[in-house]
């Protein structure tokens, strides 16, 4: 038993890619060994990765495979011996099963008698295996880009190989790949270290001999090196916060083999330009993280985490040069928000005629009447269902919308768009209302992030996604399995989570009818919204799949109105009563279609029933039916849902009195029909029948 | 000799170029002289754009002055140029140890790399107008883009065999960064011997940035470019044409002499005369598209047409397996 070390050396490996790679080289490691029959129990992978490799060690590795004992079926007897001699069949099986003709069994099983052989295969030597399988295992990772660098293009992989180590043990395993022979020496840090090569004399000495080189392998020790230096250097600063920011920590540690983290300063003159520009400069563009100070305010101060250690001299250096560089690139955009203001959003309307949103479609000229038009009904409808909303801030706010993409700012950075749009608004001094609305106008950006903060905000973004969807789909360039070229299901899901979460009185029917030109293309649009509504109802609020197919065979056009339903079901679904309400109603849908699909009517006759436990159950869900009704305009679906459940006595005692199926058929019809009407009435909030109960 | 320039000693614009040529050449690379038609960066010189192609091994260095109209400020920027200057290494195919002879170039303009924050950021270069594309990185020295150094995957839609390195050094970055002056134009170009005055680069260029700029902006007469675009573009597709005809030329020397390279120059000249048309705001969106796919077509078919008289012209026992 040994451990075992792989890692491949490369030419810097994009930030972005690492993580993943790192982990299924791993996977693919543990499944080789696994497979192979290598792994002893107990057996331990660890992986490390930096720019510059990838890495895996595994303890508890058999150096030989165990012996595999495997029998083997020939051919029949019939075929295997003519007269009492061997065939050259025989023969040919025999010599494929590595035996003598003498060593050959016969096997009897269903189909008769057939040649048979043990077979014992010798296990190979790991390291035998291990530099046969290794070298598809690391042609096989996945990279989101590829290229060649060897004539003939033998191979394609993220960044060209340098070295390779592969030890078992002591012993260097012969693994290659792209042309590079594997061995027992890796490399430091660049500048720190230099070139030469490191010797590992063996794997659980990898760590240690890297860290002495300049080279944290270990990706959590280098991430919490990183989280802890930003702390202790944002402490000489009084009362100063670093910005929390996970992604950028993600960035930087795959970005370094030694990190160290410097801080810096820009004028405070700076800090007159919005915290959302120079947010982005720093933190999208110089991977810098900003810093605030005890209120939240940004600090005029930044941290950036370099690859290196360097003395004093070099620290100042270091330090200078990336002040200089942000306060070129701060009062880049200062130059752009200063010309930007030169020509007003208002007055850049007619330039958005030049601007192409999509070819069949028009410009955003035209999108924006399109979206001023839907904006201004769906505000029209929240007033009249009692929410308030400033319509004629909406419509300015839908006019001006997209004309900061024709701003130098928008242009150079382009992630700022909508947000530069608020802010110019702001400046401008047209309203709040109106500077929030464009502000907010492309939230929630996925199914984690707010949703607009106004009214005026959400009926705007609802508006523009639904000219979006409305007017892509009527081009028939809907979404097809993995391909969503236009973004729709996320504009859609955006569409819906506003919905919901800001409880606003508008129907997925409207909306897909008010952002499609056609009525066949609203029948599409409202149907690909069920299929959101679907997915926020399961996968975003988490929702039992029965539940949600119950709430949505109920209706789902009212988003709120369904969360609220969903909610109050997955309430009540552990009561014993909706249980056996449940599988009752179940039952009765059961009976209902088999009856349909032997042509039997069902009518609403009560008075041709005779049993007193039907005639009870007639009249009391009659009665429950009016209540319920009430419970559930008033949207107290839990309450109404309770008083469904007491009817469960009833219909207990129906189905246990009552033969459904009567040899009569006026009878059959009358039970029929109030199987029928109990249904009905009792499936508005959900039905019931889809809710899935135990036994 | 290095002067002194904010308590540190530094190179002179023009000492940074001869170190980084003299650098190079010891290292087997020809040195080129600057393409002179107008381009927007140093892959479209043909000096890359064209010797990239076919099997033939490379290595050239040269600077290249890069127009690029939509960045002009008239001189008002100190970061921003409408014309700044790129030394490009172009190495076919690179060493195995292309990213440490990289470096040593660093250490010879005098960059001491214990002292200073390097890192390899991924940055895939692209110019889909060439249908050209690489991958490879951006290289931030504390927290400045110095060096675009790409591995060259495809060149005019063909893939390149061998593959080829292409290191693209910004020249006045580097100098403002050596010098640690905060606009461009207080760059210290070149020193007098004798009596150590200063020439800035502002003293060489600020006119031609005031002047290009306020041409391209303001002056640049919209409908002439157009026509000027249409008739480079006219001339350059009847070329073209005519070299679909090089294989039935009557010598290897007519074909030798088939001026794909003019072709090339007018496109060279489509796509210069596209960036002012840009700059002077007279391309929608819908129109950019189209017109891009126009100088795409001509791009590209050069690069074919100079692969194809390549393979008739070059004889193959010549090259190296």
């Amino acid at each position: 038993m040994a451990d075992f070390l792989f890692e491949i050396g490369l030419e810097e490996v994009p930030a972005r890619m690492i993580a993943s790679a790192q982990a299924e080289l791993a996977t693919r490691v543990e499944t080789l060994l696994g497979r192979e029959r290598l792994l002893e129990e107990g057996s331990f992978v660890t992986s490390y990765s930096t720019p510059r490799r990838l890495a895996v060690l595994v303890t508890g590795v058999r150096t030989q495979q165990p012996d595999a004992v495997e029998e083997m079926l020939g051919p029949s007897l019939k075929v295997a011996y003519k007269d009492g001699e061997p065939t050259p069949a025989a023969a040919a099986f025999a010599k494929k099963a590595g035996v003598s003709l003498s060593d050959l069994k016969t096997v009897t099983n269903a189909k008769g008698e057939y040649l048979g052989a043990t077979v014992t295969r010798p296990g190979k030597a790991a390291a035998e295996v291990i530099a046969a399988e290794m070298p598809k295992e690391i042609a096989g990772i996945y990279w989101a880009k590829n290229m060649y660098w060897r004539a003939g293009k033998p191979e394609r992989f993220v960044r060209p190989v340098k070295w390779m180590i592969a030890l078992l043990g002591e012993a260097v395993v012969p693994v290659e790949f792209a042309g590079v022979s594997a061995g027992n020496t890796t490399r430091g840090h660049r500048i720190l270290f230099g070139a030469d090569a490191i010797t590992i004399a063996r794997p659980s000495e990898y760590l240690a001999a890297l860290e002495k080189a300049f080279v944290l392998a270990d990706v959590a020790v280098r991430r919490q090196k990183i989280r802890k230096a930003l702390d202790a250097v944002t402490r000489t600063v009084s009362g100063a916060r670093w910005r929390e920011d996970l992604e950028l920590v993600e960035t930087v540690t795959h970005l370094t083999e030694w990190p160290y983290v410097v801080p810096g300063s820009f004028e405070t003159g700076y800090l007159e330009l919005p915290e959302e520009v120079l947010v982005t400069v720093m933190r999208d563009h110089q991977k810098y993280f900003a810093v605030e100070d005890a209120g939240g305010k940004l600090a005029a101060h930044f941290l950036t985490v370099l690859n290196i250690e360097p003395d004093a001299e070099g620290l100042e250096i270091i330090r200078t040069g990336n002040e200089r560089v942000l306060s070129a690139r701060f009062n880049d955009a200062r130059f752009f928000w200063e010309f930007d203001q030169k020509t007003t959003l208002v007055n850049r309307m007619e330039n958005l005629k030049h601007v192409t949103f999509q070819k069949d479609l028009g410009s955003y000229f035209a999108k924006a009447e399109r979206v001023r038009k839907v904006a201004a009904e769906l505000a029209r409808l929240c007033e009249e269902r009692k929410t308030d909303a400033d319509a004629a801030a909406l419509d300015q706010a839908a006019t001006i919308a997209k004309t900061d993409l024709t701003c130098e700012l928008v242009k150079e950075f382009t992630e700022l768009q909508g947000v530069v749009g608020g802010l110019y608004a702001r400046a401008q001094g047209l309203s709040e209302t109106v500077a929030l609305a464009v502000y907010d106008q492309y939230l929630p950006a996925s199914m984690e992030d707010a949703v607009p903060r106004t009214v005026e905000g959400l009926l705007l973004s609802i508006s523009d996604k639904a000219d979006t969807i409305g007017g892509m789909f009527g081009l028939g360039l809907e979404p097809t399995g993995s391909k969503d070229p236009f973004g729709l299901r996320r504009a859609a899901n955006g569409i819906v989570k506003m919905l919901a979460e800001a409880k606003l009185p508008l129907l997925l029917s409207e909306i897909a009818g008010l952002g499609s030109e056609h009525s066949a293309t609203a029948t599409k649009v409202e149907q690909f919204f069920t299929e959101r509504v679907e997915f926020y109802l399961k996968d975003v609020k988490g929702y039992a799949y029965d539940v949600v197919k119950a709430v949505q065979a109920a209706g789902a056009d009212d988003v709120p109105d369904a969360v609220a339903r969903a909610q109050a079901v997955t309430e009540v679904r552990g009561s014993e009563d909706f249980a056996a309400i449940s599988a009752a109603f179940k039952r009765m849908k059961n009976i209902l279609t088999q009856a349909r699909e032997k042509g039997e009517n069902a009518a609403w006759t009560p008075d041709f029933l005779v049993e007193p436990a039907e005639r009870t159950l007639a009249e009391q869900s009659g009665r429950l039916a009016a209540w319920v009704e009430g419970q559930r305009r008033e949207k107290q679906y839990v309450e109404a849902l309770q008083t469904i459940a007491t009817l469960r006595p009833h219909v207990d005692a129906f189905f246990d009195k009552v033969m459904v199926m009567a040899p009569e058929e006026r009878l059959r019809a009358a039970r029929l029909g109030l199987l029928n009407r109990v249904l009905q009435d009792f499936s508005r909030i959900a039905d019931f029948s889809e809710i899935v109960t135990a036994g | 000799m290095p002067f002194v320039a904010n308590g540190k000693e530094a190179l002179t614009f023009q000492e940074l170029l001869f170190r980084l040529q003299s650098f190079w050449a010891e290292r087997g690379c020809v040195l080129q002289q600057p393409y002179d038609v107008e381009v927007g960066a140093g892959t479209m010189s043909p000096d890359t754009f064209l010797r990239v192609l076919g099997p033939k091994p490379v290595r050239i260095a040269y600077a290249q002055p890069s127009r690029r109209p939509a960045d002009g400020r008239y001189g008002e920027n100190p970061n921003r140029l409408y014309k700044h200057t790129q030394f490009q290494v172009i190495l076919k195919p690179p060493p195995a140890d292309v990213q440490e002879v990289y470096l040593d170039s660093l250490r010879a303009i005098g960059i001491d790399l214990k002292k200073h924050d390097l890192k390899f950021e991924e940055d895939n270069w692209e110019w889909p107008v060439g249908g050209a594309w690489g991958v490879g990185w951006q290289m931030m020295l504390d927290g400045q883009e110095i060096t675009q150094f790409t591995y060259f995957q495809q060149c005019g839609g063909l893939d390149l065999e061998p593959m080829c390195g292409e290191i693209t050094y910004g020249l006045e970055r580097i100098a403002q960064f050596l010098q640690g002056v905060d606009s461009i134009y207080d760059i210290v170009w070149a020193i007098e011997p004798d009596t150590g005055k200063q020439t800035t680069y502002g003293e060489i260029r600020l006119y031609e940035e005031e002047q290009y700029s306020t041409y391209s902006f303001d002056y640049a007469d919209v409908n002439k470019l157009w026509e000027h675009l249409n008739a480079y573009e006219a001339e350059c597709l009847a070329l073209l044409d005519a070299a679909k005809g090089m294989p039935e030329l009557e010598s290897l020397k007519a074909q030798r002499r088939f001026p794909v390279l003019g072709a090339y120059e007018l496109a060279l000249k489509c796509s210069h005369v596209f960036n002012l048309l840009d700059a002077r705001g007279a391309i929608s969106v819908t129109e950019r598209v189209g017109v891009m796919a126009r100088i795409r077509t001509l791009v590209v078919g050069v690069a074919k047409a100079y692969a194809h008289q390549q393979e008739l012209t070059v004889p193959t026992e010549a090259l190296p397996a």
